[in-house]
């Protein structure tokens, strides 16, 4: 029974903590449909998910993409096979590195901030004055940034996929000498529209999930400082290990055959 | 016009209200005292409804704050919170007015600042103040701006939350001076919780004293050098022996 019991909690925990995350989910979800709106701070969470994001997720990409050319390329000598340098870096780019690399610095780089922000709020109080001055922190704080989040991240996933292919090309047609134009041709050719819209749509769910756990980890922030990093640290490694999760679903949804 | 009647809160194991009644009139300054972990900053949380409570009931004008629609129930109260509690992202006129900017008391943008420079004056704050941020005030400033913000929508009820902890005595006599004075000027009914006798003499009209999760002792601030009350004797005069345990 002792054994069943000790089993048994951490599941019970799981299950809780799961309910808890869906009950902020959907109430966060529903003021989409509740006035009033605060179009200033969705447009704030805008700049900061997406236009801020941009210098690290264009150095991941070209790094990623280069690294991922050599590689093909040399893995590829060992079965004659280093002319799908081109198809390879496009088809890995785009289906998975691009959005996984991408969600993951956006949990890195925003997850942790609106968990430090919203946590810091919270023990300051900040978020029980938003209360009494008749705001729904729901609305004011969640909503814009959650929807910012899924909005942005398939756009920085796109940024993302076209300068890791770049990052391959410059590779490619350098230090690799394959022909520029015969490289874009190949890329091009070969990937279809499902390798191009499920990386968009793998970034939606990405910057929804990102976004979302620095909105839950920062409300059920403890209290001080250690609190404040405690919310934070939790939301980042909730928010990875979700990522990865969930592209492994959206994998398995979009292309198993 | 505030009632609490046999207000119970825990926290876990943590029993912090055990039976709180309190009555505060229209238009009176009440004064909260009690030791650090007493429950006083709960007892406010519980009449906002921040907090739920366990049991008993809260009314405001007779009707309880947990059946009212909470917009315009939130809209009727000012808060001034212990640090201030002021949004670090926006600059100083956006936190006083921000009431005004957005939901029912929505105002033009144009006459929100002027109102908020109008308060902010009222608490001894020039308008070059207005486009500054949080982190660019001292303790002080902040507590005034808090102060403009708690005042902004002009509320009928006003509560105060430790609104001297953390200043200098001189500094912390203008904030009281001007708390009375604000609450004198609107009519409001005011609830304030502090440590600070000095505070107590220079805000209230009644004191009502928590100890043990329940109000001890209440009656008008004149009473309290005299009340009888080895608890309350105690507290106001500071002194680690008697009734109140403390710790060494």
């Amino acid at each position: 029974m002792r054994f069943l019991a000790a089993l048994g909690r951490p599941v019970l925990a799981l299950l809780a903590a799961i309910g808890r995350v869906a009950i902020f989910a959907a109430d966060a979800v529903s003021h989409l449909a509740r006035p009033p709106w605060y179009p200033r701070e969705f447009a704030v969470a805008l700049v900061n998910v997406g236009y801020l994001s941009l210098p690290v997720v264009a150095l991941t990409a070209v790094f990623t993409g280069g690294a991922l050319a050599l590689q093909i390329y040399s893995g590829g000598a060992r079965f004659s096979a280093e002319a799908v340098v081109p198809q390879i870096v496009a088809i890995g780019m785009v289906r998975e590195l691009g959005p996984v690399l991408v969600g993951l610095m956006i949990a890195a780089r925003v997850t942790s901030s609106i968990a430090a922000e919203i946590a810091t709020m919270k023990v300051t109080e900040q978020i029980d004055a938003l209360v009494t001055l008749s705001t729904h922190p729901a609305k004011y704080l969640t909503l814009p940034r959650v929807v910012a989040g899924t909005l942005a991240v398939p756009l920085l996933v796109g940024v993302g996929d076209i300068i890791g292919i770049m990052g391959g090309f410059l590779v490619g047609t350098g230090p690799l000498g394959f022909n520029a134009a015969s490289y874009l041709h190949n890329t091009i050719n070969f990937l279809e529209a499902p390798d191009i819209w499920s990386s968009l749509a793998k970034g939606a769910v990405f910057g929804f999930i990102a976004t979302l756990m620095g909105c839950y980890f920062g409300m059920n922030s403890g209290r001080g400082a250690q609190g404040v990093g405690s919310a934070t640290k939790g939301s980042v490694e909730a928010a990875a290990v979700l990522i990865l999760a969930a592209n492994f679903i959206l994998t398995s949804l979009f292309f198993s055959a | 016009m505030i009632a609490l009647k046999d207000v119970h809160k825990s926290f876990g194991s943590n029993q912090v209200l055990r039976g709180a009644n309190l009555s505060v009139g229209r238009g009176e300054s009440m004064v909260v005292i009690g030791g650090s972990g007493t429950g006083k900053s709960v007892l406010l949380k519980c009449i906002l409804g921040l907090i739920r409570p366990d049991a008993g009931t809260i009314t405001v004008d007779d009707r309880d704050v947990l059946k009212q629609a909470r917009d315009p129930f939130l809209a009727r109260f000012g808060m001034l919170f212990q640090g201030g509690a002021l949004f670090d992202s926006l600059p100083v006129w956006q936190n006083v007015s921000f009431r005004l900017l957005r939901g029912a008391l929505k105002r033009p943008r144009d006459e929100a600042r002027s109102i908020a420079i109008d308060k902010l004056g009222r608490v001894g704050l020039g308008p070059d103040v207005a486009d500054l941020y949080p982190a660019e005030l001292s303790g002080g400033m902040q507590k005034r701006v808090g102060l403009a913000r708690a005042i902004a929508a002009d509320p009928g009820i006003i509560f105060f939350d430790e609104p001297t902890t953390g200043l200098d005595p001189i500094m912390a006599g203008v904030i009281n001076a001007l708390i009375r004075e604000i609450v004198v000027e609107m009519g409001a009914t005011a609830v304030t919780i502090t440590h600070d006798m000095s505070s107590v003499r220079a805000i209230a009209d009644k004191v009502a004293m928590l100890h043990g999760g329940k109000v001890r002792w209440t009656g008008p601030v004149t009473e309290i050098d005299h009340s009888g009350d080895p608890y309350l004797d105690q507290f106001i005069h500071g002194r680690a022996d008697g009734p109140i345990a403390s710790v060494r």
